[in-house]
């Protein structure tokens, strides 16, 4: 029977789920496949790295809890990422906006005078406000004036770095140990609750969690949703159908840079307790929460497992370090790998490859 | 006189912190007016002043670590060409994930690095006879080196070629209108790989200036987000080198003058100062220019695709 198979590459109108998270899975595991390299170049054996990074995160109880630990300031920023990206803000500036929560969280939790009961509400309420503000500086910039929203959001994060380091080693000086500089500890009622023997802040994953939900829902059947929506899929459409690009802008990023502003209050309240250096505040979480967002096709409630997968990355991170002896920087290196393999294999989203017989 | 040595030695080193920036700079706009945005440009930068450091150290010889820097640099860009023309993947993501990997490998690799001396510098120059010109002779000829000297005449060279050749003209179309380009027979695929590929020598140039020249060391993170501001120079310079290397050493400038608040101002809030100013550099040159949309590229961070049918 002679017949001849004719395939052809052409354009794939939406990709269904099942295929985006094939995708997903292609591209981690590419990533898992070069990080393997730098393993060899270590000595390490790639499949024992990644026995003992499972083991480590996800196999023991203590593991665990600091998986989800890691994971908590990750959903937050993660969540609140989905919704810039999805109105094309690209909001590099998590980071900055996390921090400026704490340093409103602190300034609460310090200097407010408020009585123990009122402090932790106050406390994430002024993180939300001070991270919202620093997201909205950007935000405004770009919509009145036209000013690039990566550079600005980035510009911002330094900003922000150097503004804790100057209030920890100047007006907020504490009393320091060890030749690194803090605030003043937070007084008991400032202290967020958190699960018996673990360092897991409860309440700032309970907020996490609802608002993942609450934002699926925003975005998908409300019309703040539908505008965001319309915006990062069309914008020309958006002018058309009246859809004010300034509110919607304001919205996203007051929204983006609240969370995670909500997320450097959990850090500073349910973990340190105390204002510090920056980089022991959050360890690029600003940062890592773009592939978290990316990775969750920026889907709030896919927020909710790709953070988890990330914590599990983080945590492995410290495995590696204690039980391998190899450098952390070396997870920074495969969440990298990850989100260059994703977007690399975007390409994959958009065609297919359709196949025919012919006789 | 106070004055005559303060504004001598001020212009002095903003010629030699200018210098990276520059070098930046100029490579971005390059890769900017073929339409391509490359935000890997601080991933590159760190790469290049890596791998510069670690190959003078070994070999002994500086010119081999800028040379080893250029190389680096260019291989990374390629990466970036390859996910942004090749793949049309999202410019913005990918250059992101360039510079957490270029951060994330020169950290990781470069451990065992901090705190070595590099015997092997590039020397510093001073021409005596030129040297004693007065204000000019001591700014520009004295304790400055090869690489000061040959970015600033690149800038006539990338200038001429992007403004006055059929190269230049064939680049800017490119990065104005791929189609038009596509229809006269231009490979758009082939001009943006070429201008990213230059992007990409000239971060890892820059880069390497920094470990191997102007202070010669090397830290995790050293290049502290130049490699952004060189971003927010080259909408500064409206894609042109000259005004790119005004802009460079204006910033330059501004970041030494700065520094003498040294005694007002504490040390913290004076580092954030560079980049609140890139910030402050962006908002000056965007008043006005939303209404006039002048200089962008337009086909800026769009991925081209021949449209077939």
């Amino acid at each position: 029977m002679t017949g001849r198979v004719d395939f052809k590459i052409e354009r794939r109108p939406v990709a269904s789920g099942f295929i985006v998270f094939l995708v997903s899975l292609i591209a981690i595991f590419a990533a898992l496949v070069v990080a393997g390299i730098f393993f060899r170049i270590y000595g390490v054996s790639p499949i024992r790295a990644y026995q003992q990074i499972l083991r480590g995160s996800l196999g023991n109880s203590f593991g665990l809890a600091e998986t989800v630990r890691r994971a908590i300031p990750l959903l937050l920023c993660g969540v609140g990422l989905t919704i810039a990206f999805r109105a094309l803000f690209w909001n590099i500036g998590a980071e900055g906006q996390l921090l400026m929560g704490a340093v409103a969280a602190t300034g609460v939790a310090l200097f407010s005078g408020l009585p123990g009961p009122l402090l932790l509400p106050a406390m994430f309420i002024g993180g939300f406000i001070g991270g919202a503000v620093w997201g909205l500086i950007p935000a405004i910039l770009k919509v009145i004036l036209g000013v690039n929203d990566v550079i600005t959001t980035l510009m911002m994060n330094y900003v922000a770095i150097y503004f804790v380091e100057w209030l920890i080693h100047g007006p907020w000086k504490g009393p320091s140990a060890r030749g690194f500089a803090y605030s003043d500890t937070f007084p008991r009622a400032a202290w967020l609750p958190t699960i018996y023997g673990t360092r897991i802040h409860w309440p700032t994953l309970v907020l996490g969690l609802v608002l993942a939900v609450v934002m699926y829902i925003l975005v998908n059947y409300t019309r703040s949703g539908f505008e965001i929506r319309v915006i990062g899929e069309n914008p020309d459409a958006a002018k058309y159908a009246g859809i004010s690009q300034f509110k919607t802008t304001l919205l996203v990023m007051f929204i983006s840079g609240g969370f995670a502003g909500l997320a450097g209050v959990g850090e500073i309240a349910g973990i340190h307790m105390r204002l510090l250096g920056p980089s022991h505040i959050s360890m690029g979480y600003g940062y890592t929460a773009i592939i978290v967002a990316w990775l969750a096709r920026r889907n709030p409630l896919a927020v909710i497992i790709t953070s988890l997968l990330f914590g599990v990355i983080m945590s492995g991170g410290d495995v590696i370090k204690v039980s391998l002896g190899l450098p952390f920087q070396l997870i920074n290196v495969f969440n990298g790998l990850i989100l260059f393999f994703l977007i690399g294999s975007e390409i994959l989203l958009r065609y297919k490859i359709s196949f025919s017989l012919r006789r | 006189m106070g004055w005559e040595t303060w504004i001598i030695t001020t212009l002095s080193r903003s010629l030699a912190y200018g210098t990276p920036l520059l070098l930046g700079t100029l490579g971005e706009i390059y890769a900017e007016r073929s339409g391509v945005l490359n935000l890997g440009v601080e991933g590159m930068m760190i790469m290049g002043a890596y791998s510069a450091f670690t190959t003078a150290y070994i070999t002994g010889n500086p010119w081999m670590g800028i040379l080893m820097a250029a190389i680096v640099g260019g291989v990374f860009s390629l990466i970036h060409a390859f996910a942004s023309v090749t793949l049309k993947a999202n410019q913005v993501v990918s250059g992101l994930s360039l510079t957490m990997l270029g951060l994330g490998l020169s950290g990781m690799f470069g451990r065992g690095w901090e705190g070595k001396p590099l015997p092997a510098t590039i020397p510093k120059i001073t021409i005596s006879g030129l040297s004693k010109i007065p204000l000019l002779g001591p700014i520009f000829f004295e304790g400055q080196n090869l690489i000061v000297y040959m970015t600033i005449l690149l800038v006539p060279l990338l200038w001429y070629i992007l403004y006055r050749t059929r190269i230049g003209i064939t680049i800017r179309s490119v990065g104005e209108s791929p189609a038009t380009a596509d229809s006269l027979g231009i490979s758009v695929a082939r001009v943006r790989y070429v201008c990213v590929f230059i992007g990409g020598i000239l971060a890892g140039l820059s880069g390497g200036y920094l470990s191997v020249a102007y202070r010669p060391a090397w830290t995790e993170g050293m290049t502290a987000g130049m490699g952004w501001i060189v971003i927010a120079l080259t909408i500064f310079a409206f894609w042109n080198p000259v005004y790119g290397m005004l802009g460079a050493y204006l910033f330059a400038a501004l970041y030494h003058l700065a520094f003498r608040l040294q005694l007002w101002v504490s040390p913290e809030l004076l580092k954030a100062m560079p980049y609140a100013f890139a910030i402050l550099v962006l908002i000056f040159v965007s008043r006005g220019t939303l209404q006039k949309r002048m200089g962008a590229p337009a086909a800026l961070g769009l991925p081209y695709t021949r449209e077939e049918e």
